[in-house]
């Protein structure tokens, strides 16, 4: 706290001290190697070389803070009973999401499966409409209706929060081909998994992006394990990065934040010329598939320790900025803290807004058009008078 | 027969005319009109139903027009005859004329022009991306026409048989449906998919099937039967122009009949049953092709000397409770004839409808004609039975009017 008034100067008000950084923090770029080299099938890889800037590094860290400390509160809401259903936490890959949103705009669409929390927040969802969203209140970012599984934020190209695997992978096909019909220069991400690697629609979208050259990246998160699945037990060729064939592919390190933000870069332009590509993130959950699974009997204790402690994304980063004199141990203490702080006064105003109303059960089945106000969706309802 | 036919809240603008590429005609500048067609002749009556039906814009539109429009229809303009595909056609080519959003997708759509026809000449229109031919991969295509309607874009994804899309049907029920409701109405999914479906011509099993009753659980979709090419026509139109995702059922068997329609442009109302032959005996309902043997069976009844009422309810979710009710209690018995199964068809479910909202004004227990609950065999005496057959017909309306 003493470094915090020491810190905070003239005129601005004591905000937190990662508030601080980040704001002073400058621009001036700088160059840092990625751990890991990139894998190319029928594509040159892009360097490992990437630009960032202090300031993008302690956003970096701040922003995966955040993600981090909102999945494991959702994993203790869960467990006190205030989510029910699915949830499923994305705590371990938030590299991904980071990355990703470093490299695009909003204007370009990304589409996910039901792993969606992070993803949302990537791209301006609040944290109060997340926690209102997932307890089901009216507050939520799809006025409670959707679930952990249908997060959605239209303004910001996030098109979703879809719980069938891999049926996401057609409709990221139909955002591409849209932005393609309106030649806007925007691309669509569609993410899915190693488990939905194996799905026949993956691979039908990918003949139709590719001889439609829609600006389709296809990205596989692959956490290595399918639910309980492993990948080497539901596949015969782990490396889906190359199942495109005639569509390149690029494997990354999805546990380093910058290798995924040169990655999504690289694609972007290639698919604005080229059409599609796909990105192979390789990355871990920590938790299991979904607060049902363990996550204990499928894998060893020891495997999700030994990866905690060599490749967790946070901690890269946080690395980093120590190596490069950016901040302080104490200064990104202090941020955990403040990330901390805020998480649990969102689930505190969260669990204060009500349930939605009942007669919002028959609301958004149909957009309201002529004719159909006569009869109601509810068919108990004749809205005219017979004579 | 009264058949309404409103122009949509969204059309807000004039119509715009449409020069064709052959310059047969041009559709004339119009402000918002309607034109109400009366089978036969009896102008009162229809106007009276429509004025009850309460819906403002049905109301506004006839009593606007009533005057202008229907000697306008008898007196200049004599309509021009066509097929019902090409009554589809000329409603898709309109709505891709008046909107840049519309497109088509589909299996050979665009250069073989349709495998019925349909879409004939319209990819040398209007280029090969918006008349988009697809690869045999119904889920992914109709999926992708799904996701392009989630940003704006108002596909038209034509299956090349209605039996396909049961490859889709993951992508229809749990994202076409849904999506405007889990996402908490941000997006809006004004897709159409149409396709042929029913019994044809000893097509076998699997090219024959009623798909209407797979798709009417799903919450969230719209589905509607054409059967003229009149209503094809105005309802290919209402269908595009809605929001809401829209199954358009069409038979394999209709796209060749010939009716003459206005020049005029019409949209008709997607959740509007037609009265076809009015009647105060027995309540007829009936859908897409079995209208046309409800027809024929009416010619004996009449002959026979019963008063059939004949209601194509055209508007296969939601049902048009409205026009059904105001029969029944007019008739008190009802016929349900329709192509579906037996087991979970349209008649189970419309069967269930009335029963719930007019049990007080049945004298019979309603009686279902349906299709056997058979895959549909190749030999053509068998087939000619899984179907209902007019004599079916009369004789069930005989016995409901015992």
């Amino acid at each position: 706290m003493a470094q915090l008034t020491r810190r905070s100067l003239r005129l601005l008000r004591p905000t937190s001290a990662a508030r601080l950084l980040t704001t002073t923090a400058s621009t001036a770029p700088i160059s840092i190697e990625t751990s890991l080299p990139f894998t190319g099938h029928n594509i040159d890889p892009p360097s490992r070389t990437v630009e960032t800037s202090p300031h993008e590094l302690l956003t970096f860290y701040r922003d995966m803070a955040l993600m981090r400390r909102m999945e494991i509160a959702a994993d203790s809401l869960y467990k006190a009973k205030l989510i029910r259903g699915f949830c499923h936490l994305y705590d371990g890959q938030e590299a991904v999401a980071i990355g990703m949103e470093a490299a695009i705009t909003r204007k370009d669409c990304i589409i996910t499966a039901y792993r969606d929390h992070c993803l949302y927040l990537g791209r301006g969802g609040t944290l109060l409409e997340a926690f209102a969203e997932l307890m089901g209140r009216s507050g939520g970012c799809s006025k409670g209706k959707g679930g952990s599984m249908h997060f959605y934020k239209k303004e910001n190209g996030f098109y979703g929060g879809h719980g069938i695997v891999g049926a996401q992978i057609p409709l990221g096909c139909g955002l591409a081909f849209a932005q393609k019909y309106s030649k806007d220069e925007n691309v669509t991400f569609t993410m899915y998994g190693d488990g939905a690697a194996n799905q026949g629609q993956l691979f039908e979208a990918l003949n139709m992006a590719a001889l439609w050259n829609l600006p389709a990246i296809l990205v596989c998160e692959n956490n290595h394990y399918g639910m309980g699945t492993a990948e080497w037990r539901a596949a015969k060729s782990p490396s889906y990065f190359k199942r495109g064939d005639y569509v390149p592919g690029l494997k990354v390190d999805g546990m380093d934040a910058l290798a995924v933000k040169q990655a999504c870069k690289f694609a972007k332009e290639h698919a604005l010329k080229n059409g599609p590509i796909i990105l192979e993130m390789d990355t871990y959950r920590y938790h299991g598939h979904s607060m049902s699974d363990p996550g204990s009997t499928y894998r060893t204790r020891d495997e999700i320790s030994g990866i905690r402690q060599e490749r967790d994304p946070v901690e890269r980063i946080r690395k980093l900025l120590l190596a490069h004199d950016l901040a302080t141990e104490k200064e990104m203490k202090d941020t955990e803290k403040e990330v901390r702080k805020e998480v649990d006064e969102a689930i505190a105003k969260a669990k204060e807004i009500p349930a939605p109303d009942t007669s919002e059960l028959f609301t958004n089945v149909y957009v309201k058009d002529f004719g159909l106000e006569a009869f109601g969706p509810d068919r108990k309802e004749l809205r005219t008078v017979l004579p | 027969m009264a058949a309404t036919i409103l122009h949509g809240v969204g059309a807000t603008t004039a119509l715009s005319s449409i020069n064709y590429n052959n310059s047969r005609r041009s559709l004339p500048e119009r402000k918002r009109t309607s034109l109400v067609i009366q089978c036969d002749g009896s102008l009162s009556s229809g106007l009276n139903i429509s004025n009850n039906r309460g819906a403002k814009l049905s109301t506004n539109a006839v009593a606007q027009s009533k005057q202008e429009n229907v000697t306008a229809s008898t007196t200049s303009k004599p309509g021009h005859e066509l097929l019902l595909f090409e009554a589809l056609r000329e409603g898709l080519e309109e709505e891709m004329e008046r909107d840049p959003h519309v497109c088509v997708m589909g299996e050979d759509v665009g250069h073989y022009g349709g495998s019925y026809k349909v879409t004939k000449g319209l990819a040398d229109k209007y280029g090969d991306l918006r008349v988009l031919d697809t690869p045999i991969a119904e889920n992914s295509f109709t999926g992708m026409g799904i996701g392009a309607a989630m940003t704006g874009l108002r596909p038209i994804v034509e299956g090349m048989n209605m039996g396909f899309l049961l490859l889709a049907f993951n992508q229809i029920s749990n994202n076409c449906g849904m999506l405007h409701y889990t996402s908490g109405g941000q997006f809006k999914i004004p897709i159409v998919i149409r396709g042929p479906g029913g019994v044809g011509r000893q097509l076998g099993a699997e090219h024959s099937q009623r798909l209407e009753s797979y798709f009417q659980s799903i919450p969230g979709i719209q589905m509607v039967a054409c059967s003229t090419p009149y209503n094809a026509k105005g309802l290919m139109k209402a269908a595009i122009r809605s929001d809401n995702p829209v199954i358009l059922f069409e038979h394999v068997l209709l796209y060749n009949l010939k009716e003459r329609i206005p020049d005029e442009e019409y949209v008709l109302s997607l959740e509007e049953a037609e009265k076809v032959r009015p009647g105060k005996h027995v309540t007829v309902l009936t859908y897409s092709r079995m209208r046309y043997h409800v027809m024929q069976a009416a010619k004996t009844l009449v002959n026979k000397g019963y008063d059939p009422e004949v209601i194509d309810i055209r508007s296969l979710k939601p049902f048009d409770l409205h026009t059904i009710g105001n029969s029944v209690k007019k008739t008190h018995r009802v016929l349900i004839v329709e192509e579906c199964m037996r087991t979970g068809g349209i008649g189970a479910s419309l069967t269930a409808s009335i029963n719930e909202h007019f049990h007080d004004y049945l004298d019979a227990p309603i009686v279902c004609l349906s299709s056997q609950d058979v895959p549909t065999p190749y030999a053509g005496v068998l087939e000619e039975w899984t179907v209902v057959q007019p004599a079916q017909i009369v004789a069930a309306v005989e016995q409901l009017c015992q």
